[in-house]
């Protein structure tokens, strides 16, 4: 699948050619000597390196300067000759509805608003200013804002004017007020009719006046608006004080010279100057949060994953299901190329829908089943275009003129819409559902009812840490909760058992049997399933034998000494055992310890820590190869995806074990050391979820694109056994897939870029079903769009997704190489190309990157890339095998930790207090925070916590009396309890994984474990703080540039 | 002096010995110009009630290659306290227990009506009976549910302190473990891979956890005993079992149309055999395999699973059309041979109207003295009823079986052991008493008999050696020991001694007494044997001719005829039957595989090699009896013309037993007159054959197929092809005598092959 992938093409998205000159021009050995001394001192950043950088930095090998050179000297020429070059556009385009282009000629004009900005002095203001064409020019206005529009603007002024004084232009000529795209927006958002719905020609003109004037208006307004203005107030009155030559304040301490990076001035930057994910996040939220968002528009950009909006489809999926890292894809292949901004979705096809949202409609096309393009077999979709009085459309992603079947002819109103558009979901919404017939299904037969089997592991230290007890008592109750299908009276699911230790032992709990039978293989060389009718059963009907059964299993093995176990002939038996009953299904296995016992897959311990930081250290996460991989087909062929719940003493080779339930759309839960009575619980609500979430079995999906580009890498818990057809023995609501696209050719900026992303699959209740999830975005040749709509939070999906599965191939040095590379090339391709030429010591952020870096730096010091040998290489490999099948939700929180103030929260209020950056700096001994990434949750005790709190909390008298480990968060009955209670479950709701709470106490041993997290300081194992990587970066930055 | 019936028959009584010869002639040239070789039938565990077991150990001789056993024909020295041994001559003093014995105190071994002597003897601690069920389940319905109940019963007929076990296969196997509480435990094997004994057992949890370095050794059979959770005491788990079989369902496995089921004959026997091997090695024990069908699967499978291609026949065989048979047949024989070491058996009870793979399995029971059942179903009282025999007592109240028999035959210097015909391998024990000479299972003086009951008999083939020119002394005697020892069915082991010994006669001065010393029955019950033993590894019609040779040279050894006379031929009457024993033999579903399947003839060829001289007797020669108003029943010649109207016939023919109804008896019959009081003499008459087959059926195991029939029915086929067609559709001129029935055959009849044999036999070219 991938191997070939990543070396082939080393970086992580378009930019071939840049890449590759990085990495052997002056990528490599700069980055060696700093990057390696990043975690030790500020020094490391002193001049002499710099001197090093500079020649090869010009070397043509690095960025190739002539031809990019002369696309921004082509550009620059356009903010005058404008208006000539879009119009061959608009004219060569006489099919778009001459509606259809204002929105799309604003987003373009965009590009103009850069060059303003690059007057700027302030550095930080640049920042926002790069984005400016939405956030800032929102309520919290920051102090920024206005400053970049009294400064910048004479050049780029100059001409909005004129464009102002002209509503009634040709769209070409609109660009100017476009600096209001997001109003626009906001606008054609609130109007009842679809985007394209909007009166004919005036249209742009109503839309100008609104743009403009809000724009400019808030120029003068209230110069210290947001809070975030206010800060950034602060740090640049302090700008005397700091020695840069360049006048500004932070872009003295940022970017200067070398010389000033070094040493103790950098000490006193202050950090609340530099870009905050928490201060983005609550913008948004302000700005977003609890507004209903209709996917009704082109290319436009969702709220953040962290807002809390409502999503109103109206022919794009939602965001839940389908998140881009930009919303407008470069026209060329070259542009794509040029900014090495990947391009990618995240695509999480059975996202958890909000009860407030609307489910996914049914749609039945009857026994023809669903209607196809002819041609590249897309789906019926909004964006097929009918015509010839509807007797026919065109495919709006192959462009085929296909004949509508006569049961699906409708006639065409004046609009040339469908009159029942309204009234089928598959020609209004973005995501809906067919059903599929006999020919979407294995053998041309409906399919069963999956069936989940439980298998235990009876091993000795399983049935010492009285897990076995555990899975047994919980499963009683459990299984009366399997997922059903809607409306249905029961699960249709079947259960089965399966204990083993160096044997496997199945059981029958056939409903007629007075007591279960047990049914021993010790055959594991070649596994079979000893018994068909009687091991997959309805729980309702057997539940008084598979009680009887669960009661017994603890005992029978109370006395084991049996310590060996197998592994892969458990999987193996899970798989023969679906097989033989035509099903698809889960698998959830309970296992203790690393498979010595002889049989196919035996593992032996192969961690070395010795290979830490070596070009073999891969090998620690490539998983043994031969029956683990065959498994993996079997598993996949078959629609069983496996789940893994690890409860290891020690190394286990997770790399391995981890290998076939991270390609079946599974999940790996481990549990180190467990004991009942402290990891318990934890273990008991990842399998409830586990047991409970919705889930799709034997899962094929398609992802389908227009002409021009197309998806060609995937990364997630999935197989592809060929390049187009992603595998999933199961989907549930948990997993995403990262797509990337490449482009085949040129994208047009009338047509967009449309996707369709089509998941075939069985449900619970076995019916065979399609989901299909449509979305389109917008296309611009300006980079400046592109830029405007990236969104962090899926960007750095991409990147650790395609990080972590590069390390599999390349050394991880090459791997945090390439990252820090391509943020600085993005970076760097934005200033050159989107701002104004200022002084080099600038560092200029694209508005929706500008905390890219911080996630980035987090990235690099995840445990599976940082690579210190304190880690243990179990835990490496879980976190990759993790990471690789989240979503955009989950990789944001946990490079990006959410850590909130306990002590000020108001125990009246229902709200969660606001969370402040993850640095130590923000943590005050007489403070209780509250951390969580998704993961794990921690809650820290400063020294001088206040006791009322703490009895309050754990009902002692002082930080004293809690015992160091182990201590557990009781229930009690007083406001501060209640509320910390709740907030702890409110959070734990929202994700994916149950987090078992740690409570840590300034200065005890245990803080290392919180402070791991907090992603803003310099990293415990290795890795800069943000501030240094940022310089870092910086510099980087300024190396591409000269 | 009583004539040599009577002689031969007190010899069988008391030693369960029949002798070919009773005179044994004295040079190795002689003998083989006798042609029927110097040979016993013997049965060693032949019942003797009268027979008191010795608790003591047996005296043996001295001589490191000898060993006999102390007999009445040994030479003692009251005074000395020694004794000479009589085959080799060693003098030997008596242990000190013997210190009292004088000429009128001597002590049991050395009496001459204890020829035959039991000892007990105490060799280490006694090991209970064996008894592993292996179940076929992949039956119908109604023959499982029959088949269960058998097996439920059988449990209380088990002795309480025996061991049992369960496997059950299909198109898996399971070894179901019996002593657990709560859940019914099995281990389940994939039926289709062969397994070395070594990882059954290691799969099974027979080993020893592997400690450091050395790899797991099978537990010493103490501890298997305490730790084998497959084999427990009936009395312990018959309730577990009992439930056990209850819940026994067919196999799961859906059979598609057009496929027979996939059964794991192979691997269900390798696997109980391997469970034996490793827990209870030597010991006496019982492999039960109940099958309705054979073998489709994995090693020692016999036929496919598609069921348009049938099982093999006769024809294919002949034709080497037979794709399985020599790998099959290959596996169960080594699968024979292990369980024969290890002191087991191996019972077949095969219950199908199809064959199910006997020919290919049968050594598993040829080999270790198993019971091989044919029936059509389980649900028969023919099989239910010998399954419930297996378990029959003697007059003790003990169970008639033995197990883990060894014979060993010590011989006088002028004899030597040829080899043995029966349920039995070799040991390979060469000795100075083995012939190079090999008849039957040769090559050895030791047998292994896994299992015995008392009926199981075996032929002996002795080569006298005497050279021509080395003359026996006037009235010696040569002499035979045979030493059975096996653990009888109380767990003793015992010891089982039987010497004989005949004289010596010069063949060419005494040839009349040697002719009169002539046993026909044993002569052709011996011969015929060694038919059979060929006819399983060579050709059909190469085997009559041998036999026909034989015959041929006999009779012109003893007849008395003139040259090329036929009209002047004669035997003297204690040769005047063996001729027509042997023109049955050759008729004999034994030795002729038409009209039978490859299994049916196994089958029968199985019961004849192990049946003792009168059951073999019956089923060479059928034994016919008429029942009429004229007089009581009558044996009858087995002959077409005894097919008559008036008459009943009961005709035994050992595997079936025919009770036929001549015409007129079939009519009134018919109309009912048994029911009309007055003719309750005609009653009397029906029922008259059917006490007398009830009588065959209460003690014949296993029990005979019973066939009630008439003139014209079907199954009067049973009788028409056993009786002698001297009536034929060809020999038209009988018709008007009313003397009996035609047969529709081209089969010779009994004059016209005697006709020929007295040509041949006074030709001078022959």
């Amino acid at each position: 699948m991938s191997q070939q992938g990543y070396v082939a093409t080393p970086p992580y998205s378009q930019a071939q050619a840049g890449m590759g000159g990085y990495s052997t021009g002056f990528g490599n050995p700069p980055p060696q000597s700093h990057y390696g001394a990043y975690g030790s001192p500020p020094q490391g950043y002193s001049a002499p390196p710099t001197g090093v950088l500079k020649p090869p930095a010009s070397s043509p090998s690095g960025m190739p300067p002539p031809p990019v050179s002369s696309q921004y000297g082509a550009n620059i020429q356009q903010n005058g000759a404008h208006p000539h070059s879009f119009a061959p556009p608009a004219a060569s385009a006489p099919s778009m509805s001459p509606y259809g282009q204002p929105p799309q000629s604003v987003y373009q004009s965009m590009a103009q608003a850069p060059p303003p900005t690059q007057q700027l002095t302030n550095q930080m203001s640049s920042m926002n200013i790069a984005g400016y064409g939405q956030r800032p020019m929102q309520s919290p206005l920051s102090s920024a804002a206005p400053q970049q529009f009294q400064t910048s603007p004479p050049p780029a002024m100059g001409h909005p004017p004129t464009a102002m004084g002209h509503p009634p232009l040709s769209p070409p000529g609109q660009q100017p007020p476009s600096l209001g795209s997001p109003p626009p927006m906001a606008t054609m958002g609130s109007m009842p009719a679809p985007p394209m719905g909007m009166t004919g020609p005036p249209g742009p003109g109503v839309h100008q006046p609104p743009l403009g004037p809000q724009g400019y208006q808030q120029q003068p307004g209230s110069p210290i608006a947001g809070p975030y203005g206010a800060q950034m107030a602060g740090p640049q009155m302090a700008g005397p004080q700091m020695a840069g030559p360049q006048t500004g304040a932070y872009p003295g301490g940022f970017p200067g010279g070398p010389s000033q990076m070094a040493g103790p001035p950098q000490k006193k930057l202050d950090p609340d100057s530099i870009p905050s994910t928490t201060q983005v996040i609550e913008d948004d939220q302000a700005k977003r949060g609890g507004q209903v968002y209709v996917t009704n528009i082109r290319g436009q950009v969702p709220p953040l994953v962290t807002t809390d909006f409502t999503v109103q489809d109206q022919g794009n999926a939602s965001p839940r299901f389908m998140r881009c890292t930009t919303y407008s894809f470069p026209c060329t292949a070259d542009l794509a190329k040029q900014c090495k901004v990947p391009l990618a979705a995240i695509i999480k096809p059975f996202a958890t829908v909000p009860k407030n949202e609307t489910p996914l409609y049914i749609v039945n096309h009857g026994e023809t089943g669903p209607i196809r393009c002819n041609r590249c077999k897309a789906y019926m979709c909004p964006y097929m275009q009918f015509i010839d009085g509807g007797r026919r459309y065109q495919c709006g992603f192959c462009s085929c003129i296909n004949e509508v079947p006569v049961q699906y002819f409708q006639h065409l109103d004046h609009m040339g819409r469908r009159m029942d558009l309204y009234e089928r979901p598959e020609l209004s919404l973005g995501s809906y559902e067919f059903i599929a017939t006999l020919d979407y299904c294995k053998n041309n037969k409906p399919p069963n009812p999956p069936a989940y089997i439980f298998m235990i592991d009876v091993s000795y230290n399983n049935i010492k840490s009285g897990l076995v007890k555990l899975i047994c008592e919980e499963l009683k109750t459990l299984l009366d909760r399997l997922p059903k299908e809607e409306g249905a009276e029961s699960s249709a699911i079947k259960v089965g058992f399966v204990t083993y230790n160096k044997i496997l032992h199945f059981y029958n709990v056939k409903s007629a049997l007075a007591q279960p039978q047990m049914m021993v293989v010790s055959d594991v060389a070649e596994m079979f399933v000893p018994l068909l009718d009687g091991f997959l059963v309805n729980f309702q009907e057997s539940q008084a034998v598979i009680n009887n059964l669960l009661d017994q299993i603890p005992d029978m093995f109370a006395d084991t000494n049996e310590s060996e176990t197998v592994f892969a002939p458990v999987m193996q038996a899970g798989v023969e055992a679906l097989k033989a009953a035509e099903c698809s299904g889960k698998l959830f296995i309970f296992h203790s310890s690393i498979p010595t016992a002889e049989a196919p897959g035996k593992l032996k311990n192969r961690d070395d820590k010795k290979l830490v930081g070596t070009e073999k250290e891969k090998t620690l996460f490539q998983p043994q190869r031969g029956v683990y991989e065959q498994l993996t087909k079997d598993c996949v062929a078959q629609g069983c995806c496996v789940d893994l719940f690890l409860f290891p003493n020690q190394y286990v080779d997770m790399a391995t074990m981890g290998d076939v339930p991270s390609h079946t759309g599974g999940s790996v839960y481990k549990y180190s050391n467990f004991q009942v009575e402290v990891n318990g619980q934890h273990f008991l609500s990842d399998l409830r979820r586990d047991v409970e979430k919705s889930i799709g079995f034997d899962a094929v999906m398609r992802v389908r694109t227009g002409t021009g580009f197309r998806a060609t890498d995937f990364f997630g818990a999935v197989h592809m056994s060929n390049t187009t057809d992603v595998e999933m023995a199961a989907v549930d609501c948990d997993k995403a897939v990262t797509v990337e696209f490449k482009h085949d050719d040129t994208l047009s900026e009338e047509s967009g870029a449309v996707m369709q992303c089509a998941l075939l699959y069985t449900t619970i209740g076995g019916q065979r079903r399609l989901r299909i999830h449509n979305l389109s975005l917008n296309c611009s040749s300006q980079l400046s769009e592109l830029y405007k709509s990236c969104e962090t939070d899926a960007l750095i999906n991409f990147f650790a997704k395609s990080a972590y599965r590069a390390m599999l191939n390349q050394p991880l040095k090459t791997v945090r190489d390439i990252l820090v590379n391509q943020t600085a090339h993005m970076l760097a391709c934005y200033r050159k190309n989107c701002a104004s030429p200022s002084a080099a010591s600038q560092l200029i952020l694209p508005d929706a990157m500008k905390v890219f870096p911080v996630y980035m730096n987090s990235l690099l010091k995840t445990p599976s890339l940082v690579g210190s040998t304190e880690l243990s290489t179990d835990d490496r490999a879980f976190h990759r095998l993790m990471v690789m099948a989240m979503g955009v939700e989950e990789t944001q929180v946990l490079l990006y930790p959410r850590l909130i103030p306990m002590h000020t929260m108001d125990v009246s209020s229902e709200s969660i207090p606001a969370p402040v950056r993850c640095s130590e700096e923000r943590l005050s001994e007489s403070g209780m925070f509250l951390l969580e990434n998704g993961l794990s949750m921690f809650l820290w005790l400063g020294q001088a916590c206040p006791p009322d709190l703490i009895q309050n909390l754990f009902n002692v008298p002082s930080l004293g009396h809690l015992t160091a480990e182990g201590t557990s968060l009781p229930v009690l009955d007083n406001a501060h309890s209640r509320k910390l209670h709740s907030i702890i479950s409110s959070i734990s709701q929202q994700r994916a994984t149950s987090m078992k709470l740690l409570i840590v106490k300034q200065k005890d041993r245990a803080e290392m474990l919180f402070r791991q997290h907090l992603v803003e300081d310099k990293g415990l194992h290795g890795g800069a703080s943000y501030m240094d990587f940022l310089c870092y970066v910086h510099r980087e930055i300024r190396q591409l540039l000269t | 002096m009583a004539t040599y019936q009577e002689f031969i028959q007190q010899n069988e009584d008391r030693d369960g010995i029949r002798c070919s010869w009773n005179l044994w002639p004295s040079s190795r040239l002689e003998a083989t110009r006798l042609v029927v070789p110097v040979s016993c039938l013997y049965t060693p565990l032949k019942e003797r009630p009268d027979l008191p077991p010795i608790q003591y150990e047996p005296v043996l001789c001295s001589r490191a290659n000898c060993k006999a056993v102390l007999n009445p024909l040994c030479q003692v020295d009251f005074r000395a306290k020694i004794w000479a041994c009589n085959f080799c001559f060693q003098r030997n003093s008596f242990p000190p227990s013997y210190a009292g014995i004088s000429e009128v105190n001597q002590p049991a071994e050395l009496m001459p009506q204890f020829s035959t002597i039991e000892y007990i003897v105490q060799r280490g601690p006694p090991t209970p009976l064996i008894f592993l069920y292996v179940v076929d389940t992949c039956l119908e319905e109604e023959d499982l549910q029959a088949l269960k109940e058998s097996l439920q019963m059988s449990l209380s007929l088990l002795p309480p302190n025996a061991l049992v076990g369960l496997i059950t296969f299909g198109r898996m196997v399971q070894v179901h473990e019996l002593s657990c509480e709560g859940i019914a435990k099995s281990f389940v094997f994939r039926g289709t891979k062969e397994l070395t004994p070594k990882q059954i057992q290691e799969m099974l949890g027979l080993m020893k956890p592997a400690t450091s370095g050395q790899q797991g050794k099978p537990l010493a059979p103490h501890d298997a005993a305490a730790s084998c959770r497959f084999l427990q005491p009936v009395q312990a788990v018959d309730m577990n079992l009992t439930d056990l079989l209850g819940e026994l369902q067919r196999d799961p496995w859906p059979v598609p149309q057009g496929k027979r089921p996939l059964r794991s004959t192979g691997i269900a026997l390798s696997i109980a055999v391997g469970l034996l091997e490793g827990t209870f090695p030597n010991t006496g024990a019982r492999v039960m395999l109940f099958t309705g069908g054979p073998p489709t699967q994995g090693p020692g499978m016999v036929v496919g699973d598609e069921l348009k291609t049938p099982i093999r026949s006769w024809h294919d065989i002949q034709k080497d059309n037979a794709r399985h048979l020599k790998k099959a047949t290959k596996y169960y024989e080594t699968l024979a041979n292990r369980t024969a070491v290890n002191g087991h058996s191996v019972d077949i009870y095969a219950c199908a109207l199809d064959q199910t793979g006997l020919l290919e399995m049968k050594c598993l029971s040829n080999l270790t003295g198993g019971h091989i059942v044919m029936g059509d179903s389980f649900n028969t009282s023919l099989f239910k009823q010998t399954f419930q025999r297996v378990f029959s007592k003697d007059y003790n109240g003990e169970f008639r079986m033995a197990f883990g028999g060894t014979l060993e035959v010590k011989t006088s210097r002028e004899l030597k052991v040829s080899g043995a015909i029966g349920p039995c391998v070799s040991l390979n024990s060469k000795g100075p008493c083995v012939s190079d000479n090999e008849m039957g299972v040769g090559g050895t003086c030791q047998w292994k008999i896994c299992s015995l009951t008392p009926a199981t008999t075996l032929a002996m083939y002795f080569e006298v050696v005497n050279q021509h020119n080395a003359p026996v002394p006037q009235g010696g005697r040569g002499a035979v020991q045979f030493v059975t020892q096996y653990q009888h069915s109380n767990t003793q082991r015992r010891i089982r001694v039987t010497t004989i010994a005949r004289n010596w006669a010069d063949a060419q001065s005494q040839i009349q007494h040697i002719e009169s010393s002539f046993d026909q029955e044993a002569s052709a019950v011996l011969m015929a044997r060694l038919g059979v033993f060929r006819a399983e590894s060579e050709e059909g019609p190469d085997v009559l001719r041998w036999l026909d040779r034989q015959l041929i040279r006999l009779c012109q050894k003893f007849g008395q005829f003139s040259k090329d006379d036929p009209n002047s031929f004669r035997l003297s009457e204690s040769l005047s039957l063996y001729p027509q024993f042997m023109f049955h033999l050759r008729r004999s579903p034994f030795l002729q595989v038409f009209n039978n399947s490859p299994d049916e003839s196994s089958y029968y060829r199985h019961h004849f090699v192990r049946q003792d001289l009168t059951q073999s007797l019956i089923m060479i020669q059928p034994i016919l009896y008429s029942y009429s108003f004229y007089g009581p029943p009558e044996p009858v010649l087995l002959d077409s013309s005894s097919i008559l109207a008036d008459r009943i016939l009961l005709m035994d023919t050992f595997f079936q037993l025919v009770i036929y109804h001549g015409e007129t008896i079939a009519q009134w019959r018919k109309a009912g007159y048994q029911e009309m009081p007055e003719y309750e003499n005609f009653k009397q008459l029906l029922q008259a054959p059917l006490d007398d087959a009830q009588e065959i059926l209460q003690t014949r195991f296993p029990m005979p197929r019973y066939i009630d029939t008439e003139h014209g029915g079907s199954q009067a086929r049973f009788l028409l092809s056993k009786v002698n067609p001297s009536q034929t559709h060809n020999n038209l001129y009988a018709w008007g005598q009313e003397s009996g029935a035609p047969i529709l055959t081209d089969d010779v009849s009994l004059q016209v092959f005697m006709d020929h044999l007295k040509k041949l036999a006074v030709s001078s070219s022959a």
